[in-house]
């Protein structure tokens, strides 16, 4: 494919990586934390880290939307789509996430539930059009990469004075969590050298954001693409930066990210959404202002308020380490849940609930690796 | 001519609909059934008119299967619901290594279905299994109210024979043995995909799917019993076939990114779905498992038949006591195949 197989030539990669085995210091460690879902998943997917040196960890972070979704909010949505008038749009991978007592979305549809899979916010408005007796909902969910497009079925639903569109905001901001990691966690226990930034987010927000964490944190941080040889360069830049003492934001994804990101985006979501006080992230707890809700001037496409939702309040299983994880203290090794109780088809925490997960990532990878291991020895 | 006098008015095929009366077992069924169904799989058992059919056999070992069909859409480009439930069984006795003799085709229709489509589903049929040379020699015909059944439903079953010699199964993987796959991956999935109603997409990809007995003949007839096990990749894709054949087998398998064949088309779609072909469903392909003394001369016998012109070796089978199915990426690195967890699901990021 055009424009693709040019960011998965193994041949570009072969050569990349024997930079970073000649300019990685064998007698130093080297952690980095890919933050979003995409790059864990290109690591698994063209086995990114067999690779690189023994020496250059990659954490997988909490940028997987599905996975930090509290269960309350499935919950919430889930009790939402059993009221008759109600359809439910999601997306695909969140219907298989667990709520409380293993109920789910996919569960609650063979229960009689209108839930409806779409692939696009347009796909909830063409509903909402075609169908006005009902009361439609958009489960929206993701980073900034999904909000604008929430943004514009709202602006859309506006204009096409529709009535009975509303939305289930759960849109969550990249830095919030970034910053969190750093604040909460202990400098000794977190091994961490630096960040590769988000790609799909950073389109939007632009490379701005992310030098305060560069300066306040003196961690190293290079905004990478979502394909393989992206993440490679990335390591590439990051090591050099350890390597020379620098703390520096960059960006390796050029060809699609820009200093002030998308304005047009930004100005849309800034009118409809405002910051919420605080929000929960499943394994993270609760983070100051690191979500959006939609602003009192939208309010009846607010399904929270349209319908009067009651927070859910719903705790993981306390053996669950996912927040240690998330921050890359912990393994998923480590946890005792990993493998036994918390499988990808019975995923109790955070971490294992998408393919993107780190703990599903190594249920599907890192298990291989070390069975590779055994078999060497 | 009597007797289709006897059945009453004719079937408006333009612009009628399945009713409750075509499956209340008076004139309105014997009609539907004779002017769709017989009309379109034509042959002396059905012109019988029995409640079943009687064939001989010859001695040896026999080969069963049954399957149901329910896929949405009906009609996709490359084929139909129809020519799918002809070729897909047809294929579960070919994977055995045995020749298809014999088959029956219920249908479970739902009030209201056109009989036009109707027709059009019972004509592919008709021409799937005369190519196939298959007849369909029994079935049977039900109606549901509306709302009970998405449009139809076909359930089919087959026989076929296979020769004494050859026990082909899933569970007789052994390490070093080559691993053939007949074709490109993901062509069936995408092509119904992109006529899914939400998410309609332009691509000119279209269905496999496709009779495989014929190829298989050719590979039995230069692998003999060197061929373990022959499976098609339907549900699942490519993945779910190996990861069974290796849990069944007990042991692991090991496949070249880069033999896979994949259309640009069908890799882009998945691209923008966030699907993996290696998940997507196939109608027309087969993965063998042969002895390696026997793999190159299995693999020339399918390059030489039409069905098998892209055939590829794509890897081999291992010791692995986890079972495991690996994959050498195109980039450089090695990752796992693994079963889908559930349904496979696009990503939102």
């Amino acid at each position: 494919m055009k424009h693709l197989d040019e960011y998965r030539d193994g041949g570009l990669a072969r050569g990349l990586a024997a930079r970073i085995h000649s300019e990685a210091k064998p007698g130093r460690a080297y952690a980095f934390m890919e933050f979003c879902g995409g790059h864990t998943h290109a690591v698994s997917r063209y086995g990114v880290q067999d690779i690189l040196p023994e020496n250059i960890r990659l954490i997988h972070g909490p940028g997987c939307p599905v996975c930090v979704l509290p269960i309350g909010r499935i919950d919430q949505a889930i009790e939402l789509a059993k009221n008759p008038e109600i359809t439910l749009c999601v997306y695909g991978d969140l219907m298989r996430v667990p709520g409380s007592n293993g109920a789910s979305l996919t569960k609650a549809k063979a229960g009689g539930a209108d839930i409806r899979m779409i692939y696009s916010t347009l796909d909830a408005i063409s509903v909402a059009e075609r169908e006005p007796q009902r009361e439609i909902v958009f489960f929206a969910i993701g980073f900034e990469t999904t909000t604008p497009p929430t943004a514009m079925a709202i602006r859309l639903a506006q204009k096409k004075r529709l009535r009975n569109f509303s939305v289930f905001c759960n849109h969550v901001l990249t830095p919030a969590a970034m910053r969190q990691i750093l604040e909460t966690s202990d400098p000794q226990s977190l091994p961490l050298d630096g960040f590769i930034g988000p790609a799909h987010v950073s389109t939007i927000i632009g490379t701005a954001p992310y030098d305060a964490f560069a300066g306040e944190f003196r961690k190293p941080i290079v905004i990478a693409g979502f394909e393989p040889l992206d993440v490679v360069q990335a390591i590439l830049m990051l090591v050099r930066q350890v390597n020379d003492g620098r703390a520096e934001a960059e960006n390796e994804y050029i060809r699609a990210v820009t200093p002030d990101g998308n304005r047009i985006a930004q100005a849309e979501i800034a009118d409809i959404f405002e910051l919420r006080e605080s929000f929960e992230w499943r394994g993270l707890g609760e983070i100051p202002k690191s979500a959006l809700r939609l602003r009192e001037a939208y309010r009846d496409y607010d399904a929270e308020r349209r319908f009067s939702m009651e927070r859910r309040v719903a705790r993981d299983n306390p053996a669950c380490e996912c927040g240690a994880i998330l921050r890359g203290v912990k393994q998923p090794r480590d946890c005792k849940l990993f493998g036994t109780a918390c499988t990808p088809e019975t995923p109790m925490g955070a971490c294992m609930v998408s393919s993107e997960g780190s703990c599903a990532a190594y249920w599907a990878y890192g298990r291989f690796r070390a069975s590779q291991r055994r078999a060497a020895e | 001519m009597n007797k289709i006098l006897s059945l009453g008015r004719k079937l408006d095929l333009r612009h009628g609909r399945v009713d409750l009366s075509h499956g209340a077992g008076g004139r309105a069924m014997a009609r539907l059934i004779a002017d769709v169904f017989h009309a379109a799989f034509d042959n002396d058992w059905l012109r019988a008119g029995n409640d079943q059919s009687a064939f001989d056999v010859a001695g040896g070992r026999m080969v069963m299967t049954t399957d149901a069909y329910v896929v949405s859409p009906l009609f996709f480009p490359g084929g139909d619901i129809g020519l799918l439930a002809v070729n897909g069984t047809i294929n579960d006795i070919a994977m055995a290594g045995a020749k298809p003799l014999y088959m029956s085709a219920s249908f479970v229709i739902e009030e209201g279905f056109p009989l036009a489509d109707l027709q059009r589903i019972a004509q592919s049929m008709g021409e799937a299994s005369r190519a196939a040379g298959v007849p369909i020699i029994t079935g049977d015909t039900k109606v549901v109210e509306r709302g009970k059944a998405d449009g139809v439903f076909i359930s089919t079953a087959c026989v076929g024979a296979a020769q004494i010699e050859l026990s082909l199964s899933g569970d007789k993987a052994r390490p070093r043995d080559a691993i053939l796959l007949s074709g490109s991956i993901g062509d069936h999935g995408v092509a119904v995909m992109s006529r899914r109603e939400n998410l309609c997409f332009e691509t000119d990809v279209l269905s496999d799917t496709v009779a495989l007995h014929e190829l298989v003949a050719a590979m039995v007839a230069a692998g003999g019993p060197s061929i373990r096990a022959m499976r098609d990749p339907t549900r699942g894709g490519l993945a779910a076939t190996l990861n069974e054949i290796a849990n069944q087998s007990r042991v692991g398998a090991r496949i070249d990114e880069a033999a896979l064949p994949i259309k640009p088309q069908v890799a882009a779609a998945c691209e923008l779905l966030g699907l993996d072909p290696l998940n997507v469903a196939n109608e027309g392909k087969l993965i063998a498992i042969v002895a390696p003394e026997a793999a190159e001369a299995t693999l020339a016998a399918m390059r030489a038949h039409r069905l098998g012109a892209q055939a590829a070796r794509i890897g081999e089978i291992v010791e692995d006591d986890c079972c495991f199915v690996q994959m050498r990426t195109t980039f450089g690195g090695d990752r796992i195949v693994d079963w889908l967890s559930g349904e496979q699901l696009p990503r939102i990021c």
